[in-house]
């Protein structure tokens, strides 16, 4: 592996040894007094954010120092991005610094897949941590080891993914990784925030009904409504989306007991969810974040502490 | 001549160094040895922890472990220590797939640790050990124990507890098999014939 890019790349043996080196990675931190590896001493990794994010960067960042690599955030303002600096040329600029690996963070969909075709040729790694409306493969990534550790297993597991699958990339890779370990995802939305050509997705289903569906679910996994991304009437009131979507108390109680709900954050509680659930035993939301270091010190180890890639 | 594709420079040959008993009669030599050079038992003793090294480390510090019981009567506790993530190697293979560390629920503070692993070779993996155990706690004393011991030190490590000392050339093989891992117990030597003139 060279570059993580996208959830739909990652075959099920190349995903499954990232999970199984987060869960190793996991169980040998624990109960630590130093939570420092030697591993990826010397190496040097960039974060590279073009859009706000408080919890990839961080958790990229404690996976670089937990290993020992050198860490460095470059966000957009402050940086030459701002005196109008090109991606390619910012991307150049940050390989020739010494960069072993860039995590990049972009508005725009297919921006970390076009940054990789300009490295190449030179030994720096990408690693996408989310760009535009395309894919987000971390998140997938550690979305998929919090509901392994709580259900055991993906296979024939019945996912629900619920919301404004439109604007998300945390939905595309989700779709994409669990298809991949054997999952069921059922997608459930209001037509209006369901992209085009979404029936050719590896999804079991695509329903508009939440109630229908939570009976038979193992795991329910909200999405953000992304106002920011928003320009238009896509729900009369966010009320009425939270009427017909949002997870309560009661929609909790239509889930099988073993069900688990994740989300992947930031969460606008009572919106998409409400706060009892968000704080209840069944939502597993501080486990995904915990998982998100283990699973982002899996990703660095496997691009960074194997021997060079010949170009 | 054709360059000889590596790994075909001829037929294996393959001796066997310690049969199935021997490998259990070697544990229980080593079980007496670690049960007199430490003490065990005695009052003023440290407590001991035995950590296995994966992959075949660790199933013999479990026998090792039930032998020291039947022997002494202690209990001693059982971990397991991956050393992957400390080695100083890792640039130089494909990434190596990483196995669990689980240490005793005691801990290894103030105990005396004894490292168990099926060869000393380099010392490398041992050196590996030992920086991983300083992040664990701080031991009282680390002392190691191997199975086979084949020579070719590249570092100032030796073995306090020894199976069998075995000379061998570097471009020999020692193979530790362990009912565990590959289904049966023994120790062979393996060394392929004309590998020494097929080299450039």
């Amino acid at each position: 592996m060279k570059h993580l890019l996208s959830a739909e790349n990652l075959d099920r043996d190349t995903a499954t040894a990232l999970l199984d080196t987060a869960d190793h990675l996991k169980r040998t931190l624990l109960g630590r007094e130093v939570r420092k590896l030697p591993t990826l001493r010397g190496r040097t990794v960039l974060t590279v954010f073009y859009e706000n994010s408080t919890r990839t960067r961080v958790s990229f960042e404690v996976a670089g120092k937990w290993m020992s690599a050198d860490v460095v955030n470059v966000s957009a303002t402050g940086s030459s991005v701002g005196k109008g600096e090109s991606l390619r040329d910012t991307a150049l600029t940050l390989s020739a610094a010494g960069a072993d690996c860039v995590i990049l963070r972009h508005p725009a969909s297919g921006a970390a897949h076009r940054l990789a075709t300009w490295l190449d040729g030179t030994p720096t790694a990408v690693v996408n941590a989310g760009d535009g409306t395309h894919e987000h493969p971390t998140q997938a990534l550690l979305d998929a080891a919090t509901l392994r550790e709580r259900l055991g297993s993906l296979a024939g597991r019945r996912v629900a993914i619920v919301g404004d699958v439109l604007h998300s990339r945390v939905a595309r890779s989700n779709v994409r990784l669990l298809a991949t370990l054997g999952a069921e995802v059922t997608l459930v939305a209001p037509p209006t925030l369901l992209p085009a050509g979404v029936e050719r997705w590896p999804v079991a289903g695509i329903s508009h009904d939440l109630d229908a569906e939570l009976p038979g679910l193992d795991a329910v996994m909200l999405l953000r409504v992304q106002a920011e991304r928003m320009h238009g009437g896509f729900f009369p009131s966010a009320r009425e989306y939270s009427i017909a979507y949002g997870m309560n108390e009661t929609r909790l109680r239509r889930l099988p007991e073993h069900a688990v709900v994740l989300h992947p954050g930031p969460m606008l509680r009572g919106m998409e969810i409400s706060s009892s659930v968000a704080d209840s035993p069944r939502s597993a939301i501080t486990e995904q974040v915990r998982n998100g270091v283990h699973v982002r010190m899996a990703v660095l180890y496997h691009l960074l502490a194997g021997e060079e890639h010949a170009e | 001549m054709a360059p000889r594709p590596r790994g075909a420079a001829g037929p294996v040959d393959e001796r066997e160094l310690l049969s199935a008993g021997d490998v259990a009669r070697t544990i229980a030599r080593m079980a007496h040895q670690v049960i007199e050079k430490t003490a065990l038992g005695s009052p003023g003793a440290p407590a001991i922890v035995l950590l296995g090294i994966p992959r075949r480390g660790a199933p013999l510090a479990r026998r090792l472990a039930a032998r020291i019981a039947e022997f002494s009567g202690h209990r001693v506790p059982v971990g397991v220590l991956d050393i992957t993530l400390y080695r100083d190697d890792l640039r130089r293979r494909p990434t190596r797939p990483l196995e669990s560390t689980r240490l005793p629920d005691g801990g290894i503070d103030e105990a005396l640790v004894v490292l168990v692993d099926d060869v000393l070779f380099s010392g490398r993996t041992v050196r590996a050990a030992l920086d991983a155990l300083r992040d664990h706690g701080r031991p009282r004393a680390i002392q190691l124990a191997v199975l086979v011991d084949r020579g070719h030190r590249e570092l100032p490590i030796r073995a306090d507890y020894v199976g069998k000392n075995v000379p061998t050339a570097r471009s020999e093989q020692i193979a530790v098999l362990l009912d565990e891992v590959d289904g049966r117990d023994g120790v062979l030597l393996r060394r392929r014939s004309g590998e020494e003139v097929a080299s450039p």
